[in-house]
Formats: C-alpha cells, sequence, structure tokens
C-alpha cells in the first residue's frame, strides 16, 4: 500500500491505495465519487474523464499514484450545492444527454474547452468532445449545449 | 389540432438535473456491506465439450468465498419461447462460442476473483466449428445444438399472392445479393448487478435492464421461487438499444447464485471487452432478394430469401426473423410477397434484437433495390418512391396490406414531399459534384418502423397515479427509462391529463415489488403503450379528485374541468380552485379518501402468427423520408458524410426535444452501420475487442441533421403520437448507399462499405481516382 494525499474538488484527501489502483477506482471506490463513470477502460470513451491540474483526462489511465499533490475536478465539483453549473444548465435546458452516462465526462470535457476558449466555432466545439463517446443523441444537442453554455458564459 | 398545456411543450428531461449532475445512480455505483465481488471464467474455445472442471485450487484462493459452474442450476436453460430455451447460465457439457460463460467465482475483491477465476482448470475437447450460416446449413456441418440437427433455429416460409405468376407478368425484376453487417448496440455502460439472496427465500437486484420485468420471470425460473420473491429495482440505465439489456447475461444469474451461496451480496460489473466479445449482437444477414416491377415502376411482387447468422443460441431470435419478414410489405403497396428466412446457429457470439428490429435488414435491400429498379427504368428516386408508397388513409379507414399489416396513418408521401424540399435535396445540384478527388453525392430513402410492439405472452403496461394531498403526484409506471426520455414523455402525459403542471409530478423507478408489471422497452411501444396506461390512470384519478370537488360544489362531475392545475365551472371559468384545495376536499372530506388512480394499456391486441407472418407487430408504424449529403474520395475511398435531413412522421411528437434526439442518434448510429462499424471475424474470433479497435462515430464523424416533424395524429396513440425512436435507423444506411451511388455511380450491397470496398467497388467500375 502507498499512501498519497490529491486534492479533490477543492477537498484534501489522504489516501492509502494499492500501486495499481487507478485515479478512476480511487474516486469511485475510496472517496465514493461515482458521478465519473467507467466505460470502456482503455481510455477510449471519455466517460471517466475528469479535469486534473486544468487538463482533461481519461481517469482510467492515471495511476492514482501519479495524481499524488494534484488539484482534481470531477462531476460532483461543478454544481455549488443546488445551483448548477452554467455548463451543466444548459446541458439541462437545452436536452443535451439522454442515458446519462456520458453526461459528466461532457460536461467536463466542455468545462475545460470553454476554460480556453470562450467562442469555439462548431468545429472547435467537435474537436474538444471527440475523447467523448455519446452513443444517444447523435451528439447534435450536446454541441448545442455547449454554444450555449458558452454564449451564456460570455453574458 | 388542441392546444395542450404540456404535451408538445419542450420542457426539461424529468431526469436531466440527476444526470448532470452526476447524482444519477447506475447499476455498478451500488455497494451494500459485506458485498463480494463477482467474475465470470470463459471458455478459450468456439465449439468445444466440456470433461472436466477442477475448482480446488481456485477454492483454496484465499478471499475465495464461492465458486459455480453449470452444474449449480440443475439443468435450467431459458430462451425466447418454450421450444427454444436452448441456453443454460453457465455452459453444461459443451460451449458453442469463444469466449462463452463457464464458471464464476466470489471474492472479496474484484483482482481476486479475476485470479481466482484463472485457478479453475478446464479440460475441453475440442469440436470443428462452423461459422458462415450458409455453410452451416449445409449437410454434413457440424452440428450445433442436438436439437436441431441441420443448425436451422428458427426457419419461416410466408407466401402472399402468387409471386411467381407476378415476376412472369413484370416488364422488369432483378435479383440482388445484400447483406447487413454484425454490429454492437454500443451502450456505454456495461452491463452490471448487485444482487442479494436473502436466506428466507427472496431476491433483491440492482442490475441495469432496459426491460427490468424480463429480468425478474428469468429469476423466477432460474430460482424456482414465485414471482412475489423476485424484487428488482431499476437503477439509471446506461442506454440500451435492445438485445443484452433486454435479456439476463451470464453475470446476472452468477450474482444471485453466488449471494446464495455466500450468503453475502454479489456485485459484477462487465468489461467492455466482455460486452464486445460475449454480448448480444444484432444479427448478420444475408438477403437475396427479388423484386419486379411495371414498366411505370409500380411495384409487382417481392421475394425475399433470409439467412440470419445466429451464433450459439437462439435468444429472441424467433421474433427477430418474424419482423425481418413482416415489414417487407411497407411502406410501398406490395400486392405479392413471398419470404423464406432461416436463422442458422454457428459458432459466434449470439445474435438478437437492435434498434430497428428486423425491419432494418430488409428495408435496406427493398428500398436500395427499389432505386435500381427505377434507375434501370429512367425513374428518379422520388417519383419511383412516390408511385408506390402507401396514401395516408381517410380518417376512419385502414389500409391493409398483403400480410394483414393495418395501417391508420401514413405520413410517407408528405414526408418525402418536405425532405426532398429541404435544401439539401432541392439545391443538390447547385452545389459542386467534384472538388479534386472528391465527389459528392445526396441519396434518399423512404422507410418505416412500427410502434407499440408486441410479442408473445404479457403485452400490457400498467400505471398508477397517487394525489398527495398538497396537490404533487406519485406516478408509478412499470417502463423503463433507458435514456429514450420515456420518463419525462410519461410525465407529459400525467400532468395533461391531470390538468397538473408537469414540475408536479414525480416520477418513479422500476421496483418490481411496487411498480406495475410492464413487458419492457423494445420496439417503440413505451410512449404508446405505457403512455395510454398513464393516460387511463390519470382519467381515473381525476374522476375521483372531480366526485370530490362537484359535492362540495353541488355540481356534476362533468361540469367541472382541471387545467394548468386549478379546477374550475366549465360554465364559469372564474369559478375557480387550486388543485392543491382539490386534493386536500378529496383527501380531507368525510371519512376521508385515498386517491389512486390506475390504468392499463388494451392498444394492440390482435393476434400475430410467426409460421404464417400475418398480423399486426405493432399497434401503428411510422414513416420516415430520409436525404443524406456525403463526398467520397474517389482515390482513398474515404466517406465523409456532411448532412441529414429526416423527415419523420411519428404521429404527433409529445416531447420534441426527445422525439429530436432519438432521431438524431438513431440516424448517427444507423449511419455507423452503414460506413464505419462492424465487427470483424475469423472462425469466431472477434479481433477488435476493445473500443479502441471498434469504432463507433464520435462528435468530430458525424454530420449536421435537421429533423422535419410529419404530424398524422394517430387514433391508437396517446394524444396522436406514434414511434420515434427507431425509424432512423431503418432510414439512414439505404439513404448513406443512396447517396453514395449518387456519388460514385456504383451500387454497395454489403454493409458496412468500408473504404477498401469503395476502392474496389470503384476499381471494377474502371471509376477508381477518376477526376471528371
Amino acid at each position: 500500500m502507498e499512501q498519497i494525499t490529491i486534492f479533490v474538488n477543492g477537498q484534501r484527501h489522504e489516501l492509502l491505495i494499492k500501486p495499481w489502483a487507478t485515479l478512476l477506482d480511487v474516486l469511485r471506490e475510496d472517496l465514493g465519487l461515482t458521478g465519473t463513470k467507467e466505460g470502456c477502460g482503455v481510455g477510449e470513451c471519455g466517460a471517466c474523464t475528469v479535469i486534473m491540474e486544468g487538463r482533461i483526462v481519461n481517469a482510467c489511465l492515471i495511476l492514482a499514484a501519479e495524481a499524488r499533490e494534484k488539484e482534481i475536478i470531477t462531476i460532483e465539483g461543478m454544481a455549488k450545492g443546488e445551483e448548477l453549473h452554467p455548463i451543466q444548465q444548459a446541458f439541462v435546458d437545452i436536452g443535451g444527454l439522454q442515458c446519462g452516462f456520458c453526461t459528466p465526462g461532457m460536461v467536463l470535457s466542455t468545462k475545460a474547452l470553454l476554460d480556453k476558449n470562450q467562442n469555439p466555432t462548431d468545429e472547435e466545439i467537435r474537436k474538444g468532445l471527440e475523447g467523448n463517446f455519446c452513443r444517444c443523441t447523435g451528439y447534435t444537442k450536446i454541441i448545442e449545449s455547449v454554444r450555449e453554455a458558452a454564449e451564456r458564459m460570455k453574458g | 389540432m388542441e392546444e395542450y398545456s404540456v404535451i408538445g411543450k419542450r420542457v426539461p428531461r424529468i431526469d436531466a438535473r440527476e444526470k448532470v449532475m452526476g447524482e444519477a445512480k447506475y447499476a455498478a455505483d451500488y455497494g451494500l456491506p459485506g458485498m463480494l465481488w463477482c467474475k465470470v471464467l470463459r471458455a478459450p474455445y468456439p465449439h468445444a465439450r466440456i470433461v472436466n472442471i477442477d475448482t480446488n485450487r481456485a477454492m483454496r484462493l484465499p478471499g475465495v468465498k464461492a465458486v459455480v459452474t453449470g452444474a449449480d442450476f440443475g439443468g435450467w436453460t431459458w430462451g425466447f419461447m418454450a421450444t427454444t430455451r436452448d441456453e443454460p447460465p453457465l455452459a453444461v457439457d459443451k460451449v458453442r462460442y469463444l469466449y462463452e460463460a463457464v464458471a464464476a467465482v466470489a471474492a472479496v475483491d474484484e483482482e481476486t476473483a479475476e485470479e481466482a477465476c484463472e485457478l479453475i482448470k478446464v479440460e475441453y475437447e475440442q469440436l470443428p466449428g462452423i461459422f458462415d450460416p450458409e455453410e452451416a446449413m449445409k449437410q454434413g456441418a457440424p452440428v450445433i445444438h442436438d436439437y436441431r440437427p441441420n443448425n436451422v433455429s428458427v426457419e419461416y416460409h410466408w407466401n402472399f399472392g402468387d409471386v411467381e405468376k407476378a415476376f412472369a407478368d413484370s416488364y422488369i425484376v432483378r435479383e440482388d445479393r445484400f447483406e447487413t453487417g454484425k454490429v454492437v448496440t454500443g451502450f456505454l455502460e456495461p452491463p452490471a448487478s448487485l444482487a442479494y439472496y436473502d436466506p428466507s427465500g427472496q431476491i433483491t437486484v440492482w442490475a441495469a435492464k432496459q426491460s427490468p420485468y424480463f429480468h425478474y420471470r428469468h429469476l423466477a425460473a432460474c430460482f424456482r421461487l414465485p414471482l412475489s420473491k423476485i424484487r428488482i429495482v431499476q437503477p439509471f440505465i446506461g442506454g440500451g438499444f435492445g438485445g443484452t439489456k433486454n435479456d439476463s447475461v451470464a453475470g446476472d444469474f452468477c450474482v444471485v447464485m453466488l449471494s446464495k451461496k455466500t450468503g453475502k451480496p454479489v456485485k459484477y460489473v462487465y468489461t467492455m471487452e466482455e460486452v464486445l466479445t460475449t454480448c448480444r449482437r444484432r444479427h448478420n444477414m444475408i438477403i437475396y432478394n427479388k423484386m419486379g416491377m411495371t414498366k411505370d415502376g409500380i411495384l409487382t411482387a417481392v421475394e425475399s430469401r433470409v439467412i440470419g447468422n445466429g451464433g450459439g443460441y437462439t435468444a429472441i431470435g424467433p421474433l427477430t426473423m418474424y419482423l425481418t419478414g413482416s415489414g417487407t410489405t411497407l411502406p410501398y403497396r406490395l400486392p405479392n410477397y413471398k419470404y423464406d428466412a432461416w436463422r442458422v446457429f454457428t459458432n459466434n457470439p449470439v445474435s438478437a434484437a437492435m434498434r430497428g428490429h428486423g425491419f432494418t435488414h430488409t428495408r435496406f435491400a427493398c428500398d436500395v433495390q427499389m432505386d435500381m429498379l427505377g434507375e434501370e427504368l429512367g425513374i428518379d428516386p422520388v417519383e419511383i418512391r412516390m408511385r408506390n408508397a402507401i396514401d395516408n388513409p381517410a380518417p376512419g379507414t385502414e389500409y391493409r396490406t398483403v400480410n394483414g399489416i393495418g395501417i391508420k396513418t401514413c405520413g410517407l408521401k408528405e414526408a418525402i414531399t418536405a425532405a426532398v424540399a429541404d435544401p439539401l435535396w432541392a439545391d443538390r445540384e447547385k452545389t459542386p459534384k467534384q472538388e479534386g478527388f472528391v465527389s459528392h453525392g445526396v441519396g434518399l430513402s423512404g422507410t418505416t418502423y412500427q410502434g407499440g410492439a408486441r410479442q408473445l405472452g404479457h403485452q400490457s403496461c400498467g400505471a398508477i397515479i397517487r394525489i398527495c394531498e398538497d396537490g404533487t403526484v406519485n406516478f408509478l409506471t412499470g417502463a423503463t427509462d433507458c435514456g429514450q426520455g420515456s420518463d419525462t414523455v410519461l410525465s407529459m402525459i400525467a400532468a395533461e391529463e391531470l390538468g397538473v403542471r408537469y414540475e408536479d409530478i414525480a416520477i418513479k423507478r422500476v421496483d418490481t415489488a411496487y411498480t406495475p408489471v410492464d413487458p419492457g422497452s423494445y420496439g417503440s411501444r413505451v410512449t404508446l403503450l405505457a403512455g395510454q396506461a398513464t393516460q387511463l390512470a390519470a382519467r381515473d384519478a381525476k374522476r375521483q379528485l372531480l366526485e370530490a370537488g362537484a359535492k362540495t360544489w353541488n355540481c356534476a362531475p362533468d361540469d367541472m374541468e382541471i387545467k394548468n392545475g386549478f379546477a374550475y365551472l366549465k360554465a364559469d371559468p372564474e369559478k375557480r380552485m387550486s388543485f392543491e384545495k382539490l386534493a386536500k376536499i378529496a383527501c380531507y372530506e368525510g371519512a376521508g379518501a385515498v386517491i389512486i388512480g390506475r390504468g392499463h394499456s388494451s392498444y394492440g391486441l390482435e393476434t400475430i402468427d410467426f409460421n404464417r407472418g400475418t398480423g399486426n407487430g405493432g399497434t401503428s408504424y411510422s414513416f420516415t423520408a430520409q436525404t443524406v449529403r456525403l463526398g467520397v474520395d474517389m482515390e482513398t475511398g474515404k466517406v465523409d458524410v456532411t448532412d441529414f435531413t429526416i423527415a419523420h412522421d411519428a404521429g404527433v411528437p409529445l416531447h420534441p426535444v426527445s422525439v429530436e434526439s432519438q432521431n438524431e442518434g438513431g440516424a448517427v448510429q444507423g449511419l455507423s452501420q452503414a460506413v464505419y462499424e462492424g465487427f470483424i471475424m475469423e472462425n469466431g474470433v472477434t479481433y477488435n475487442r476493445t473500443l479502441l479497435d471498434y469504432k463507433m462515430p464520435r462528435s468530430t464523424d458525424v454530420p449536421d441533421i435537421k429533423v422535419i416533424d410529419i404530424i398524422t395524429n394517430d387514433p391508437d396513440g396517446p394524444f396522436g403520437a406514434k414511434e420515434a425512436s427507431e425509424g432512423s435507423i431503418v432510414s439512414t444506411p439505404p439513404a448513406v448507399i443512396s447517396a453514395l451511388h449518387a456519388a460514385t455511380g456504383v451500387w454497395f450491397k454489403k454493409l458496412p462499405v468500408t473504404p477498401e470496398d469503395i476502392v474496389k467497388g470503384l476499381k471494377e467500375a474502371g471509376k477508381w481516382g477518376v477526376k471528371d
């Protein structure tokens, strides 16, 4: 077992982990943050997307030990209490979700995109969400939600 | 059309907040104190006899609590029909596809369970395998199931009219071989279940099921318990699309058996690799299609010989082969039709239902072949469809197909007209045909799908509306929202019928201990049938409320109405009270009352006959016309699909956001099956078994999509609704093939059409790399 400290959604956690545990294992099993999902387990589907030090990563590909002393944002860190983040609110209002399994990852990829680029073109939105599979929506309403979120966050 | 308060509005999905917050719990997110983890051991051969299984070493591994093998299930098997129950939870005497489950372990954690699986020693005697369905039908082929010595798991031979005479009298006849691909449904949430077998004899499971009541029946039968002792609690479901999550998988049975053995809760979560190699897939079908027409392009006859690659077990195959044949008589007038179908056992993973079940195969073949005949006759794709399309029947009348399908509303002609009026088609000659090596094309399809599907056995949906004394509403349905949006639509229906606000409805997810039994989420049936049940339950509750209100106001219940959260006198709308007050009166006045409304669906009671091919498979039918614009690189064969326009007749769109989203999602799934997606297989081995290698469309791969609603207001659907979930997965492949033909001049008849296929087709046509 190995001891690490990580900061998740602004909270400090000291944890004893198995050396082979992934960040996804630690978030879901040790911290009970099940909003981060496991789809493919090989870094392809994006359901486990979290933000680490401002960058989106697939939590299934990151060893928990690599996250030592790092700042991590998961979907649970997006809303302030009951008040949704404008990105979340845009997904609700436009209907940019169906089954919801990809949604946490989509919301976090959107955040990482809009934090860097307040005026993304449709092409840049598509590119920004490229690492997140959605099998339900055909992406149309997700792209529309991101566009709407960008508008609202500017204003 | 009537002005509604809730129906037709773009309300937010009822589950949107939980989902965007990450608070929606899926099966894998559940845990219980003392919980064990289950892992399944799988066979390394596609066809082999099991000689011996030795679990001793696995049992001795510290942390292992129990091991189960096929023998633990006492010979129990399951399947769609009483005569086809050929699949055991764990293989007993032999394995019939690669990675079929043979044993399972419960241990303190997942890694220990996995390690224990490696310690189980299974002795196999390899058997010759058979992987091609046409080879498997030949005499002398290895036999996969003794009860089907010819390897044919399902066989139908239907004959309507006189195809021989019709072909003889036709001006033109063509025969083609079409083939549809080997594809996965593609949900992102792998199957998972947490099970607890209470030693007093009750089972509780939290399982990822889009039709939990199938699983409920499977568990009762498997564990020989009454249904009343089986409790399935339905979590949020991360996508379904038919097949796997409408059925049970090995892990589902193993966790219950392991819980029974250990007295502890047990959970499994499949890996995506297990999904891609062992879960249900769409049937890969070979379709020999013969079609005749008059000189004017009027359809005279169709004869389809269909061979379905069934895989190792029958599963829902009898329904698949029924639907594959049944839909051919729609959406064009067809007086003569013959269908011969064989679903054939092979040593491949099991084929089953998927979105667009059955229809997608033969509609692809027929729609493309119709275009081919049109081309030969010099009739354009719009005209050939308009000449044959079924007319919208006058209200109160019905169009009957030659195999007895009844159509009360048909928006196909209107949909084609709308789709080709859209600039994507109308201005297709104005956009450049050729840019460098890229050749552009625009294609068209006109297809159909059934809604309100019936199978065999239990068909009816139920609903319970409980009025709370503060005027809010608890709503119980047996229907499952696996992402399609049915919880939202059903809540809208409840609100509209009761006359309350949408936000006052609280819908509860399925818990078989409390919710009414329901067939499940398949065949685009939920909005129609659970929707009707909801309507009736709401009316029942409303009647009780109005009776109480009428007493207070000294009038008849019929003199009153409820709308937008207020009850009022029809004759004097100024005289009104809030719904909350009405609820309080109903609950508190006199001896008091408990207001519970109930209803169950009754649409579509006609029976269907699998062996003769007659009857209505659904309560109503949707119609779709779709156009596609794409570009083909004439040198590399790479396809870039840029635009879709989908004109879809869903009767009346009850929740337009969901109708659009379902059309968009279905179309992208269909696009993928047309040009991107497919298992690469050889001798029963799936080579692309992770999502790295099995490519599904990303945000950068999909076109811009426009959806046009065609309103036909069907009499057999709540508020005039028909299906909206599956039409576009049927319409997309033929539209893409039509566009590929427009771009290249080549007809492609096998899905998916890969860049290699395109280059090969172009070379054969002498067009490879040609720039006009």
